[in-house]
């Protein structure tokens, strides 16, 4: 075995994969081309000459594997192993004065930047992000400094291009010290606009962002295509919890009742149902119009509302203590569930949720409590 | 972003007047302009708009501010408490 197949088996193991500060460079020094041009990618159509050896042209077709793709992990399958190759990539023909676009090695990611940045002649820099988007990559460190110094050294950028500039997407500026990344490898830092649908109007002003181009914004859309991983998220802690809500709904005055546990256990679990719908789908999309700042009101008045309705609907075949418990559960479960998607949104600090949380988990905790008592106590009263 | 905004006076972010050379990274890779320089010096223009993604202090070149940054969702943090670690979460999409 050649010390290049030791190399190649490390690498399959893995060893490039975490940023570690000051590890050996196991995959770098190596030209591009030294790892082999991954035809079998459906986003790889050539290959571009450089100085530094042959560099994977992309192209900017997005084909039904990518939108496949794309939604299979929007549904939390897979998600973790959804990335692209690290290195250099070439779109369009650039030429050694072509700017470096720099971005994270999620293929979602990667087909937005590879998508929008249609028609340019760019270098493209993908990063090893393990798979994770650039906002929570640079969160993680992930996408930062040592990285961004790593794969200009590995790919070989300086003899590829003529000039000494990155571009950044903005959201990668908290892991990214753009004057450390000028120190370590002479690379200048320009960080460019939020999204990559703006990439083109800022290359044309030269490379300068308008004022909304540096804003996070949120649309419903944004807000949406977020809410199945939220809901795949807690299928698991659901599935247990509607577990338990079948067995409580057999414990009555006989002791245990099959027929109780089936008819009060649909009613139960179809709550729940409905109190994770309305936090992890209702609340999401009505967010700037429910009423607070905290998201566990805004999803604890989203699951009560939808609550009332069931309850009204329902009104002949529900008993009060019954009624009363299953508004008390949708309102917390709801709220907890809405709680959660703070994960999810570009506007709420560590600070602010943690304050929250510690308000609001005494809150849900006492009302889940009060509706199991209810629910309970409710079948003893009958 | 008007109509998504947090909990106000809760943000940890400092600047030190005196360090700042009026460079204007942070003005930039602020995501909601909490900062805007005037006169040579960067001044908060929206203070409570932080989501302490600290950016900005990583940016800054003569460190003149401190963020205590982290990520902002519940579930990292409760897997904090409950771990005892540093909120971590899986977010990748």
């Amino acid at each position: 075995m050649t010390k290049e197949d030791g190399v190649g088996e490390e690498k399959g193991g893995g060893c490039c994969a975490p940023p570690s500060g000051k590890g050996s460079p196991c995959c770098g020094g190596g030209s591009p081309s030294k790892s082999g041009i991954r035809y079998e990618d459906s986003f790889v159509d050539g290959e571009v000459g450089t100085p530094a050896g042959p560099v994977p042209r992309v192209h900017s077709r997005i084909g039904i594997d990518d939108v496949l793709g794309r939604w299979r992990v929007r549904w939390g399958i897979g998600r973790d192993r959804y990335r692209v190759a690290p290195g250099l990539y070439a779109l369009g023909a650039p030429g050694a004065d072509a700017p470096v676009l720099v971005t994270a090695n999620y293929k979602v990611t990667f087909d937005v930047v590879r998508h929008e940045a249609a028609g340019l002649d760019a270098w493209i820099l993908v990063l090893d992000t393990q798979g994770i988007n650039v906002w929570c990559a640079a969160g993680e460190g992930t996408f930062g400094t040592g990285e961004v110094i790593r794969r200009v050294a590995e790919t070989r950028l300086p003899e590829v291009v003529n000039h000494r500039r990155l571009v950044l997407p903005q959201l990668g500026a908290p892991g990214v010290a753009a004057h450390e990344v000028r120190k370590g490898c002479g690379f200048s830092v320009v960080y460019g606009p939020v999204r990559a649908r703006d990439i083109r109007a800022f290359l044309d002003a030269g490379m300068q962002a308008s004022p909304a181009m540096r804003r996070v914004v949120f649309p419903m859309w944004e807000r949406l295509v977020l809410t199945p991983v939220e809901i795949t998220g807690v299928l698991r802690p659901a599935g247990w919890a509607a577990a338990v809500l079948f067995l409580l709904a057999g414990v009555g005055p006989g002791v245990f009742s099959l027929g109780a546990a089936w008819d009060r256990g649909i009613a139960a679990v179809a709550a729940l149902a409905a109190g994770i719908l309305a936090g992890a789908v209702v609340t999401p999309a009505l967010l700037p119009w429910l009423p607070g700042r905290s998201f566990s009101v805004k999803g604890g008045l989203a699951g009560g509302l939808l609550a009332a309705c069931a309850v009204m609907w329902y009104r002949g075949t529900l008993e009060a203590p019954a009624a009363l418990a299953l508004l008390l559960a949708m309102t917390a479960v709801s709220s907890f569930i809405a709680m959660n998607f703070t994960g999810a949104t570009p506007f709420t600090s560590p600070s602010g949720v943690e304050k929250e949380m510690r308000r609001a988990l005494p809150v849900q905790a006492g009302l889940t409590v009060a509706a199991g008592l209810l629910w309970v106590g409710g079948a003893f009263l009958r | 972003m008007d109509r998504f905004r947090y909990f106000d006076g809760v943000a940890t972010v400092r600047l030190a007047d005196a360090a700042c050379t009026g460079c204007g990274m942070c003005e930039e890779v602020c995501p909601h302009g909490v900062f805007a320089v005037r006169e040579r010096k960067a001044r908060f223009l929206d203070r409570d708009a932080c989501m302490e993604c600290g950016a900005c202090a990583m940016n800054c070149p003569v460190k003149a501010i401190s963020v205590h940054p982290g990520v902002g969702c519940a579930a990292a943090i409760l897997n904090g408490w409950l771990s005892g670690s540093k909120p971590s979460c899986g977010c990748g999409g």
